[in-house]
Order: structure tokens, then sequence, then C-alpha cells
């Protein structure tokens, strides 16, 4: 029996199945911090986390954690350093992947997180954060975003942080994780690779504001297992980052 | 027996007072969501200080706060918001409205805040990067410019160094003289005191000099960089200090909610700010169960390392 679990769950491993044992891992905020998590408690057990605000762990946080700042995330760390330190290990080569997140995103991967006008009147986003340095600088980038046509544009207003381009010197997205499915963007363009139980091809081109890859034999994303939940739920016990959220919660 | 008190002890009203100006730049916030120097924000709101410019990595709520209490010109930072819930609506209402008053940003990566910093730190002119290239950030920047590698490898991006007026950081412990013991994520803690012309440290506690000397790897600012020194517990909150202070989730929550709308954040600004006299008020209103929950009790001691010559 599969046990029954949220899109957001299935996200944060989505998100984890993407670090591979061994790796150096660039942590962003939010989700990724659970998937961090995951990954070490599960299949990549000798990974290795790098934080933008200079801390480096090799276990997951002690405790349920907000923020990469919260001191069950310092406390068993491994060093904490500042920021500069690991951003320079980033911009090394060190780093084998690294998570962002982003409010639009267009086909080459590029994302905004900076302002926008889609909606009619300008909207101001509070920015790049780490972002632009991850999607500059790691090794191959994973994205993770809501589906939805206002946020997959053709063109987005502000390339926060960049995607594929010409004369790129290092990396690039190499995955797209979304509330719908998975999608692979190595090749510098949106092609479905696993939709999520119950989605359909149709609901995602009607999500998508620009072309995509997507069709009938596509496969499901395979669901969380129950060691996977077990320590979703025990490291997100209230479910802050994974329950369902009723609108403008 | 209290420490003496020496020429650069301030409460934190004196120290603001005198080191904080219309129109300075102030670096705060630099140890990203730890660390906070929440008092001090306050405190500046209080004396109603004008036409500031804030410099920072991220910053969680603390510049919402200072840019909807009017007290901002101009925002350098990577990121403004709220961790907990995103936007910061403060942020949103000046930037897109010009409420409660028109600010100029500066948009900047974590990295390249931390490459200013650290120039003017190293007291270069510019350091080089391949951050930011492709995106729209370093395009037309004021303060990041393509440059040649000297040595024929691939062009990078020269960030100019940024010098702030003051920084303004909490740390758990400090002698009087300001060399500072500062533990867990550092962030540009140490990039902002190096570079800025002044630096007031917050700390927990002023402990005897010979705390600092037996672990001097620890001290992250040296004290003749520092010119003022406040004790002020708890002067982080509701943002969390290795060892002191659990984050208090629920108030970043709370002002995502109430700061909205204006009405909103003139409320919170009226019953947490502008109503109290200073961070001891704070906590008093707070209560004494939301302090005690969040002060930590337990113990994880560092192993003690031997300093014998």
């Amino acid at each position: 029996m599969i046990a029954s679990y949220t899109r957001k769950e299935l996200m944060v491993v989505a998100a984890a199945r993407e670090i591979r044992d061994g790796e150096v891992v660039f942590v962003g905020m939010r989700l990724p911090l659970l998937g961090f998590g995951l990954a070490k408690a599960t299949h990549a057990p000798t990974a290795v986390g790098l934080f933008e605000n200079g801390v480096i762990r090799d276990r997951p946080a002690e405790a349920f954690i907000y923020t990469m700042g919260d001191p069950p995330n310092i406390v068993g760390a491994i060093a904490c350093l500042g920021l500069n330190d690991v951003m320079s290990l980033l911009q090394q080569g060190r780093v084998d992947v690294g998570f962002i997140g982003g409010a639009e995103i267009d086909p080459y991967g590029n994302l905004n997180t900076t302002r926008t006008s889609g909606s009619g009147s300008m909207v101001r986003l509070p920015g790049s954060g780490g972002g632009g340095d991850i999607a500059s600088l790691a090794g191959r980038t994973v994205l993770i975003m809501e589906h939805e046509p206002r946020r997959f544009r053709e063109r987005v207003d502000y390339i926060t942080s960049p995607g594929h381009f010409p004369g790129r010197r290092q990396g690039g997205p190499a995955t797209l994780i979304t509330t719908l499915g998975v999608f692979d963007l190595s090749r510098g363009q949106v092609r479905a690779v696993s939709l999520h139980p119950g989605v359909t091809p149709a609901q995602v081109r009607e999500a998508t504001g620009f072309a995509i890859a997507v069709d009938d034999s596509v496969p499901a994303t395979t669901p969380p297992s129950t060691d996977e939940l077990a320590y979703i739920r025990h490291a997100d016990p209230e479910g802050f980052w994974t329950r369902e959220r009723r609108e403008g919660e | 027996m209290d420490p003496p008190l020496t020429s650069k002890r301030r409460s934190l009203a004196e120290a603001i007072r005198e080191q904080v100006h219309d129109g300075d730049a102030v670096a705060l916030g630099l140890a990203l969501e730890s660390g906070i120097p929440f008092a001090a924000v306050h405190e500046i709101i209080r004396q109603r200080r004008k036409d500031l410019t804030l410099i920072g990595p991220i910053s969680d709520m603390a510049f919402d706060q200072l840019i909807a209490a009017g007290t901002v010109a101009k925002v350098i930072a990577a990121w403004v918001g709220n961790v907990a819930g995103g936007s910061g609506y403060g942020f949103r209402r000046a930037y897109e409205q010009g409420q409660p008053r028109r600010i100029v940003m500066e948009d900047h990566s974590n990295f390249t805040v931390g490459l200013a910093l650290k120039a003017a730190a190293m007291g270069l002119p510019f350091l080089p990067t391949f951050t930011g290239i492709g995106g729209d950030i370093v395009r037309g920047h004021p303060r990041i410019r393509p440059i040649e590698d000297p040595f024929g490898g691939a062009g990078l991006l020269a960030v100019g160094a940024l010098k702030p007026d003051v920084a303004i950081v909490h740390v758990q412990r400090t002698d009087a003289s300001g060399n500072a013991h500062l533990w867990g994520n550092l962030g540009l803690t140490v990039e902002a005191a190096y570079a800025a012309r002044r630096t007031i440290v917050v700390c927990e506690e002023i402990v005897p000099d010979d705390v600092i000397r037996s672990d001097p790897n620890r001290t992250m600012i040296p004290g003749f960089l520092v010119t003022a020194v406040v004790e002020e517990p708890g002067g982080a909150l509701p943002s969390s200090v290795q060892g002191y202070w659990r984050r208090d989730f629920e108030t970043f929550l709370r002002y995502h909610q109430l700061s909205k709308t204006a009405p909103g954040y003139q409320s919170w600004l009226k019953e947490w700010v502008l109503d109290l006299p200073d961070r001891p008020a704070y906590l008093r209103h707070m209560g004494d169960a939301a302090v005690q929950r969040l002060r930590v009790s337990d113990r994880r001691l560092a192993a003690a390392a031997n300093f014998a010559p």
C-alpha cells in the first residue's frame, strides 16, 4: 500500500533524489533545507552541504529548522565560516549541485526573483539572495517552482539567476521540479521527465506559458517511499514546509 | 562585580545617537538570518534617523521595518523581505508606490555584496568575480563593470568596494574594548566590521578580557576596529543567537501578516517600537513566558583548546 502524501512532500523527495551520494551540495532556502536532510538520511549519506551563511554540514539538522541560520543547523556542523568562504568554493567549481527557487521562469531556465509586471502593475520581489550566484557558479542547478501560467513565461522581465546562454562558462539548469512534475532543462529546453501522479500532459501544457515537450508516454513521478515519508515527517513534524496550504495562507 | 566602564561602553541609545547619523550608510543583518541587531534597528527608528543607506546580504525583516518607518533613502542588498513569509511589504510599498517615501535600490547577489565589502576590508578598489555573468543584476550596474583578465583568461566582472559608515553587529560576548567572540555562521559580519569606518558591537554579555584571550581564534572582530560596545541581552530577538536565543518564528510570521497594510505596519510600529523606551521594555512586553521559551538553557560546550606555550 502506498501511504498518502502531499504534493510538497513529493517535491521534497524529488529534490532529494537530485543529490547523488558523495556530492557537494549548495543548499538553498525552504524546501531544499528538507531535501538535503532527506538525501543524507537515505541514498546520499556522504553528501556535504554548504549553506550561504557560511555553514558546512554533513548531517541533517538536529531538529526542525525554518532557516539555515537556526541553531539546530549550526550545532553539529563541521564548519561555520563566512559567506565569502562558501561562495568562493562555489566559484572555484567545488559544488556539484545547487538548489534555487524562482517566481518566474523562461524556456532557457532564466529565473526572475527581482521584479515583474506580468500581472499588469509592477511588483517588486525580494531579489537574488544567493540565487544568482548558485545559478552562475554551481556545477548544475535544480530549480524549484510553483507551476502556473503566469510564472512560466516566454520572456521574464528580469533575469535574476541566469539559465542557459551562449558563452556560459560552467554549469546551468539541469532539472526543474514543479508542483506538476519533474522536467529536464539540461539541453536548453524544457522536457518532461515525469508528471506527478494524477497530473495530465494537457494540464502541464495549460499551466506553462511557453511550448513544452510533454507527451502521453511521460511516466509518473515515483511516489515517496515509506522511509522517505518517515524522514520528512520526523524533520517537519507540523508539516510547515510540506502540508497543503489554503489560499492566502 | 561588573567589569569597569571604559570609554567605549555605551547604552544602545547613546551608541546610535553618537555613531549613526542622517544620511549614513549602515551595514547590518550581516550574519543573514541569525544575530540581526533588531534592538538597534528599533532604536534607529525611535531616534528618527533619515536618508540612510542600508547595506546587507539578505535582510530578514529588519530592512523592511526601517524602510517602512521612512528612515531609508537607498538599499544596497541581495534580498529584502521576510524569510518566513517571502515578501517584505514595507519594502514593496516604498519601491512600488513611494510610500512612505521613494527608495533607490542597488540590487546585488549575496556574493557581490560580499565581494564589495571584502574589497573595502582589504583596502582594494574592487575584486574580480565570475558570478552574475549572463544575468540582469550586473547589467549597467553602478558598482559592477566588465574587466579583462590581465593574465589572458576569460573576461570577468569587477565589483567595486563598498565602505559602510557604520556596521552594527550582534555577537555573543566581548570584552570592554570590543574584542568580540562570535560563533556559529558568520555571513559577512567580519568583512563589514573590517570595512566600516565605525563598528558598533552589541553583545549578549561583556566578559573579562582574559575570557577573550583564552580563545583568540574565536575573536572575529579585534577591538581596535570597534567604536562602541553595547551590552544588550536579547538585542537580536526575534532572530536567534547561537547558545543564547532560539529563533522566535511566530514574531516574523505575525509581522508578515500585520505589515501587509500601511495601517497594520503603523500599529506594529506603535506597539513594539514607539511606545517602548528600550530593549528591556521590549522583553517585558513579550512577557516572561515568551522570553523563557526562547532562551537557550541547554549546554553543548565546545571542547577546550590548549593554548599553552
